[in-house]
């Protein structure tokens, strides 16, 4: 610690120890505790205490009660705790009894203050820091911490019920590693007491059958196998195990969703997983006896789990199956659905569930959507996976919300009746629909797919939230839909699809709500971005009338719905498909007038989101080379430079940066394939197009725009600047160049102009520049030290806990004066 | 307590409630539908319409040629359109005590039973729904007398030909009748029910004799009907001042929803708490197209009428000159800038068009919260005041005078009458027909499009069915029930199983515990429940005089001597008239008949009686033979010696043995003993 701030630190101890001084920012404290911890972690706690003696005395004086506000109570634990972590202060401060005072019935456990959550939150953290010695284990085990701890598991506060379970864990993995021992020995007598103590209390739990004790004990074991690796593990899950399969046998099963996270928390560990205790079997058993909503989750982790028996598997994934079998048949008539696996039918217990609640049907059935949708991609998902079988499920789902399926049974009719108008259920199936479009189908019921997606794109009853999942659902069929043989256009099924869809989608543009109108310009964007080369989609398209409703909605009243729209007549334009580049006469100035619109958009919107995607449409065409900025392109970037200079959004400033750097890109002659970023080893290009290229910059007023940025208010903004003038410095002057063939070139007005926007100035643009004086001034400016400087989070010039002592201080010392002022 | 139904239509609903001793009419609803039969009244002379053969049987008989036409496949009358008016014969109209009125619409039926059934009661009504009315009422005569029609066609409705017509047949041209060929008529014609019951239109004379009968009502305002029953309009949420009805006695309620609506559009929200505790709950009106949700529709409405209008085409709205078209002209306020529809005119023609634009703006305490605080800025609750105020909006009373000047197309044309049968909207379907860039859009739920349609094909115009209905679906009505929990619910038929198109659909019917009752046209329901108590007073010089016993805790007894008076259905009880001082012998005599005899009479006993300690106190007694029988009611105590059985039970106790007096006034005190005297 550096001799400042042990100079202020006594001034501070007493503040902290005054009850009268409340300290009222909680932050600070946080930021002191941290300056603790760094420090001991650093250098000697011991050495620290005994050269500021004011810590222990404010330790000291936690233990009089004093009303001293729960706060400085709290962070008087934690910091005897994070003191107590090395062993030769632990035992310093148990000589001088200031832990058992601490932490003992004798310390706050036993005042009022321990109602104050955060009190009993600061105990557990104190004890936790605490834990980390085996020296300290004889302290936990004598003063009945272990039973305070025991009972703060039930505690009100979740943080600290939470912060006391994980504890008993750190607890018992520090009792029982003892790595020069080997494991300990399966009987309990043997084993620490900690280690007794908590595991006879965990047994106790588990042997009790209430709910929330049970619960605790699970939480507790699931951690612990989650986070300890040691060899103690087995012999933990050898003694815990039948008490766990006792539970099974409990009706109802009390905590099933803790019990499916220790199986699978000890089905992940390896130490576990590949030793043969059972686990197999009591999975198999829970699976079992699970029911169909509480098994999913744990069907799905065993599924996930690398080495696992086939037939467990097999199981697990009959079980996740149950609802879309039950969905099948209650649709179908048929005895079992074709294409599952065997075995896979709808139980009657599936059925009740799906049955018994629209909400316990839609969740059911909502999870086991998702958790199907997750194991989809993954490598281990189950072999051979039933795509047929899946995809009908989906599509009977989605038929049975909109009301459209024929059920065949009774069942089937009650399902339709619960589904009916079911916007959840109609969200995650159109979500498990589009995942599913990684593979394809059976030509039949892909047709089938594509009939439901129209349906639910044209029914007026679709809520905005399902048709966005629509559109993304239909996205992915078409993208995944296959080429014609030997052809590369479109094939015929999918060029009939699009003729049904366009219509469609030119309704949707239309629609009051504005949420369905960015939903189907978003769906515009994308398959144009994909398919805007495919004659067969060109052709449709712009019979549709579309491309000119999208242009429409660049005057939208929703700035979203603008952005959205910028996007995608951007997007429209890039492949040639802009509304009216239909008509070859009027080719030139109709273009024109779309660069205008846009430019409109970028200097008059009154949001950022339609500003944004204005110059993200720009970089975009700037970089592809399109043909309306290839007409003129130093034209084009400096009316859209000077346009993002002027915005009030950094984000539109810092697009403009980026257009800048691909500008800079094409102009300097730098290959498209290596990364702008990348300041080292630049390519020397020649003195003679180097200054051409320097003067098109100029002209563009690209330098302009780069410093000014260089001072902008936002961080951002400035370091991107800094990059790019990095790069540009780099590419420039390459090891001698232009500099010594032109001589000294004028730079006042440059540095002057730079000082003023850094002192925040904004006005007086630049004029035109010399290449040379740019060039000279980049090589005056430290770009380095300033990249450094903005690389720093934007408090580090007050970071220093100097500062933060005098802050609290301070903060105290005003109070003290307003109180004086008061009397 | 019985329910008369009288009409089928279940939105359109007329129902007579018997009611302790009154008869309340629910409703007075009038099916529309009737007139898709008839040929449209063109405003302006047409070929087309005009020139359509006549229809003639399959051997050439053309004897209903004058009156029956034939268009596209489909045939029709040739007539002065008229309606189907509830059943008159079931009950007696004139014995109606009161009518209850619960929306605009459900009134339309109203002259034909007032003016033409002996009806002397009241109407009751809100001041919303009678003006509105009015104006159906009046949109309707004027539609119909402006057209008028020289012929009147009844022949087709000869009951021979009707008879023979309803013979079900497949193509139903034709049917052997013990070998002699019956001429029918062609469907949907031989379909039609009730057609002896069809009226012509009112004249505005019925209407205003008919308007007068009603009295106007506030919600939550409780009108005594005689004494007997108390009924109170509620806030039903669907149109302005559109009501449900509670109907009470001291200890029965029935409540009577008709067209209420959850949605958040114009009016003032649905009152539900209310309804709570109900014994019977009349259920109709609900939306007539339950998978349609309005939001979605009124989506779909403005894509269409965008996509038409962009392409240079006309959009029309057949619809009624109120209700919906409020809450369209707020879509499209709001809609037109975003679409880009800012220089395209919108067009109301309605003889009431200017009257029900007016109208909505000043029953401000009959809209919804946020409307109502728009009048204290003050605002006009409705933006279409902006609309028309910017000339985006223009109003006229039809196609003739002015609008032909100011005219102006692509347009939006908002006109009635929605079964197109007669108004405005018949000119725009012959002008607009022709030509695929028009649309014609339907709103309104009340009658089938295609149907509608039918006597303009072939027709190269767009159609659009969004019908928007903002009454209660099958959801909310099953929330509801769950809400207000009532003992008994009663209904159409209708809403008892699924749609006929949609069997499948188990979630589009009423769902409740009991199951609902449902009714049906021209049946009579006794509603399942039994009258148990009545209130009556107690004056407080009586109440006064009584000596309270308490018998059990909480539970007190007293004897009352009183007179029970009745009058205007109330009963009293007041304090007996004291005997008159004794004067003459004579005179006395006759006063003593006159008086109720209030001489204190044998004590009243309570209490029951522990057959085991009654047999034990028999024994005591010398009563040795003493044997116990359990029956369904109670006990029988048998003393087989004595030849004796006492008969006891939860409210009666029996002594019954042969001539012995001496024995029964023994056992009889010995019962006693159980009992307490007050």
């Amino acid at each position: 610690m550096d001799p400042e701030c042990s100079q202020l630190l006594p001034a501070l101890c007493a503040v902290l120890a005054d009850p009268r001084q409340p300290v009222a920012d909680d932050t600070c404290l946080e930021k002191l505790l941290d300056w603790f911890k760094t420090i001991t972690e650093a250098g000697s706690s011991l050495q620290l205490l005994q050269e500021n003696p004011c810590l222990v005395e404010l330790l000291c004086h936690v233990l009089k009660p004093q009303g001293l506000s729960a706060r400085v109570l709290s962070f008087s634990l934690r910091l005897a705790g994070v003191f107590a972590a090395q062993e030769s202060c632990f035992q310093y401060l148990q000589q001088a009894e200031l832990l058992p005072g601490l932490f003992g019935e004798a310390g706050p456990l036993g005042q009022a203050a321990w109602s104050a959550p955060t009190v009993r939150s600061g105990w557990i953290q104190g004890l936790r820091s605490l834990a980390q010695h085996p020296s300290a284990l004889p302290f936990l085990a004598d003063c009945g911490t272990l039973d305070t701890i025991f009972s703060l598991q039930g505690d009100s506060s979740l943080f600290v019920a939470s912060a006391a379970g994980q504890l008993l864990v750190h607890i018992l993995g520090l009792s029982l590693q003892r790595p020069a021992e080997g494991p300990p020995s399966p009987q309990a007598c043997d084993w620490p007491v900690c280690a007794q103590k908590i595991v006879g209390h965990i047994e106790g739990s588990l042997r009790s059958m209430a709910t929330p004790q049970v619960t605790q004990a699970l939480n507790v074991l699931t951690t612990t196998f989650g986070h300890c690796h040691g060899p103690w593990m087995q012999v933990l899950w050898e003694r815990l195990s039948p008490l766990v399969a006792c539970l099974l046998q409990e009706d109802p099963l009390p905590a099933a969703h803790s019990l499916v996270d220790l199986l699978l928390s000890v089905a992940r560990s390896p130490v576990l997983s590949s030793s043969d205790c059972g686990l197999w079997e009591t999975l198999a058993q829970t699976l079992r006896r699970l029911s169909p909503a509480q098994a999913g989750p744990l069907a799905l982790g065993i599924l996930k789990l690398q080495d696992c028996p086939q037939a467990l598997r097999a199981q697990a994934f009959g079980v996740l199956l149950q609802p879309l079998a039950c969905v099948l048949t209650a649709a179908d008539q048929a005895p079992g659905p074709p294409g599952l696996p065997e075995g896979t039918t709808g139980d009657s217990v599936t059925v009740d569930t799906l049955l018994s609640s629209k909400s316990a049907c839609a969740g059911l059935l909502c999870q086991t959507l998702a958790h199907l949708e997750l194991l989809q991609p993954l490598p281990q998902r189950p072999s051979p996976w039933p795509q047929a079988p899946l995809l009908g499920a989906a599509v009977t789902i989605l038929r049975f919300c909109n009301g459209s399926a024929a059920p065949a049974s009774d069942v089937g009719g009650r399902l339709c009746a619960i589904l009916a108008g079911c916007v959840r259920v109609q969200r995650a199936a159109l979500d498990f629909l589009g995942a599913l479009a990684q593979e394809t189908g059976p030509q039949e019921l892909v047709t089938q797919v594509s009939a439901v997606l129209l349906e639910y794109l044209r029914s007026p009853d679709s809520s905005p939230t399902v048709l966005k999942k629509a559109f993304q659902a239909t996205l992915r069929w078409l993208l995944s839909s296959p080429r014609a043989p030997g052809c590369c256009d479109l094939d015929p099924d999918t060029q009939l699809f699009l003729r049904e869809l366009l219509p469609v989608l030119r309704k949707r543009l239309c629609s009051p709500c504005w949420e369905v109108r960015d939903s189907g310009l978003e769906f515009l964007t994308q398959v144009t971005r994909h398919w805007g080369g495919q004659a067969g989609f060109r052709h449709a398209l712009l019979a549709s009338e579309v491309p000119e409703l999208a242009e429409q909605l660049l005057r939208d009243p929703e700035s979203y719905v603008r952005a959205s729209a910028v996007t995608a007549v951007g997007q429209l334009s890039s492949q040639g498909l802009h509304a009216t580049a239909a008509s070859p006469e009027q080719l030139g100035g109709q273009k024109e007038s779309l660069l205008a619109e846009l430019l409109h958009v970028l200097s008059t919107d009154s949001e950022g989101f339609p500003r944004r995607a204005a110059m993200q449409v720009f970089t975009e065409w700037l970089r592809d080379r399109h043909a309306d900025v290839a007409e003129d392109t130093e034209r084009f970037v400096a009316r859209v430079l000077q346009a993002a200079s002027r915005d009030l959004d950094w984000e539109v400033r810092a697009q403009g940066l980026e257009l800048a750097l691909v500008f800079l890109a094409q102009t300097l002659g730098q290959p498209s394939a290596r990364c702008p970023y990348a300041v080292a080893a630049p390519q020397a290009t020649p003195p003679g197009p180097l200054a051409q290229a320097l003067r098109a910059l100029s002209r563009v007023r690209l330098f302009e725009f780069a410093f000014r940025a260089l001072f902008d208010c936002d961080r951002p903004v400035a370091q991107k600047s800094c990059d790019l003038l990095l790069f540009l410095r780099a590419q420039a002057t390459p090891s001698g160049g232009l500099q010594e063939a032109e001589g000294s070139p004028d730079v006042v007005p440059v540095e002057a102009a730079l000082q003023r926007w850094r002192a925040g100035e904004q006005g007086e643009p630049l004029g035109d520049l010399e290449p040379e004086a740019v060039l000279a001034v980049l090589r005056s400016l430290d770009l380095e030290g300033l990249r450094g400087a903005l690389a720093e989070s934007s408090d580090h010039v007050e970071k220093s806990p100097q500062s933060l002592l005098q802050d609290m201080l301070a903060t105290v010392g005003v109070r003290g004066e307003n109180q004086a002022d008061c009397y | 307590m019985k329910l008369y139904c009288l009409s089928g239509h279940p939105t359109l609903p007329c129902n007579v409630l018997k009611f302790k001793s009154t008869t309340i009419m629910l409703d007075c609803g009038l099916d529309m539908t009737s007139t898709l039969n008839f040929l449209p009244l063109p405003l302006v002379q047409s070929p087309r319409l005009s020139n359509l053969p006549g229809w003639s049987l399959k051997d050439g008989n053309a004897f209903l040629d004058k009156e029956l036409k034939e268009c596209s496949g489909h045939v029709f009358v040739d007539s002065v359109p008229e309606f189907c008016l509830p059943e008159t014969e079931l009950i007696d109209l004139s014995t109606v005590d009161v009518i209850l009125i619960s929306n605009y619409h459900c009134m339309m039926a109203l002259p034909y039973i007032t003016e033409h059934t002996g009806f002397t009661g009241t109407v009751y009504a809100t001041e919303p729904t009678v003006q509105i009315g009015r104006l159906l009422m009046e949109e309707l005569v004027n539609f119909i007398e402006r057209v008028p029609k020289a012929q009147s066609a009844s022949l087709w409705k000869n009951k021979d030909i009707q008879r023979n017509s309803g013979c079900s047949m497949e193509d139903g041209w034709e049917c052997r009748d013990g070998g002699r060929k019956t001429r029918l008529l062609p469907s949907p014609l031989k379909d039609a029910v009730e057609v002896s019951t069809w009226r012509r239109c009112y004249t505005m004379q019925e209407v205003n004799s008919a308007l007068s009968k009603i009295q106007l009502v506030g919600y939550s305002q409780k009108i005594e009907l005689f004494g007997a029953v108390q009924v109170t309009p509620l806030s039903s949420g669907y149109a302005l001042g559109s009501s449900n009805w509670i109907i009470q006695s001291h200890y029965e309620k029935v409540s009577y929803v008709s067209g209420s609506s959850l949605l958040t559009t114009h009016p003032q929200p649905m009152d539900q708490a209310s309804l709570k505790n109900s014994d019977v709950l009349v259920l109709t009106g609900l939306t007539q197209i339950p998978t349609a949700n309005p939001d979605g529709m009124v989506g779909e409405f403005c894509s269409n009428l965008a996509l038409t209008v962009r392409n240079g085409g006309n959009v029309l709205v057949p619809c009624y000159p109120s209700g919906v078209i409020y809450d369209l002209l707020e879509c499209l306020y709001q809609y037109i800038d975003s679409a880009g529809l800012s220089n395209i005119p919108f067009y109301f023609i309605s003889p009431v068009a200017n009257s029900s634009l007016e109208f909505s703006q000043i029953f401000a305490e009959w809209l919804c919260h946020n409307k109502q605080t728009k009048v204290y800025l003050p605002e006009p609750p409705f933006p279409h005041a902006e609309l028309i105020q910017t000339n985006k909006l223009r109003h006229y009373p039809s196609i003739h005078g002015d609008f032909s000047n100011d005219f102006r197309q692509p347009c939006v044309v908002f006109t009635g009458h929605p079964s197109l049968r007669f108004g405005d909207v018949v000119h725009f379907m012959e002008l607009w027909g022709k030509s695929s860039l028009n649309t014609v859009i339907f709103t309104e739920p009340d009658f089938s499009y295609l149907e509608a349609l039918a006597p303009y094909q072939p027709l190269a115009m767009k159609c659009i069915y969004c019908p928007i209905d903002t009454r209660l679906n099958f959801i909310q009505v099953s929330k509801l029930l769950k809400e207000v929990q009532p003992l008994h619910v009663v209904c159409p038929e209708q809403y008892t199983q699924p749609p006929p198109a949609q069997s499948h659909r188990m979630d589009l019917m009423i769902d409740c515990q009991p199951p609902a009752m449902s009714y049906r046209r021209a049946e009579v329901l006794a509603l399942p429940f039994k009258r148990l108590f009545e209130k009556i007073e107690i004056m407080p010089e009586l109440a006064d005089s009584l000596v309270p016993m308490e018998i059990k805790p909480g539970i007190s007894l007293a004897t009352v001597s009183a007179v029970l008076h009745t009058k205007d259905n109330k009963h009293v009880l007041q304090p007996p008239p004291r005997p008159a001082p004794p004067t003459s012998g004579k005179k006395r005599k006759r006063a003593s008949e006159d008086i109720p005899d209030c001489k204190v009479l044998k004590p009243l006993l309570s209490g029951s009686i522990p057959v085991e300690q009654f047999v034990q106190t028999l024994e005591k007694h010398g009563f040795s033979d003493v044997k116990v029988e359990d029956t369904a009611k109670g006990h029988i105590v048998l003393l087989q010696e004595a030849e004796t059985l006492i008969q006891i039970e939860e409210d009666s106790t029996h002594i019954i043995c042969d001539n012995d007096e001496m024995l029964r006034v023994r056992l009889r005190d010995l019962v006693l003993k159980f009992l307490q005297k007050f």
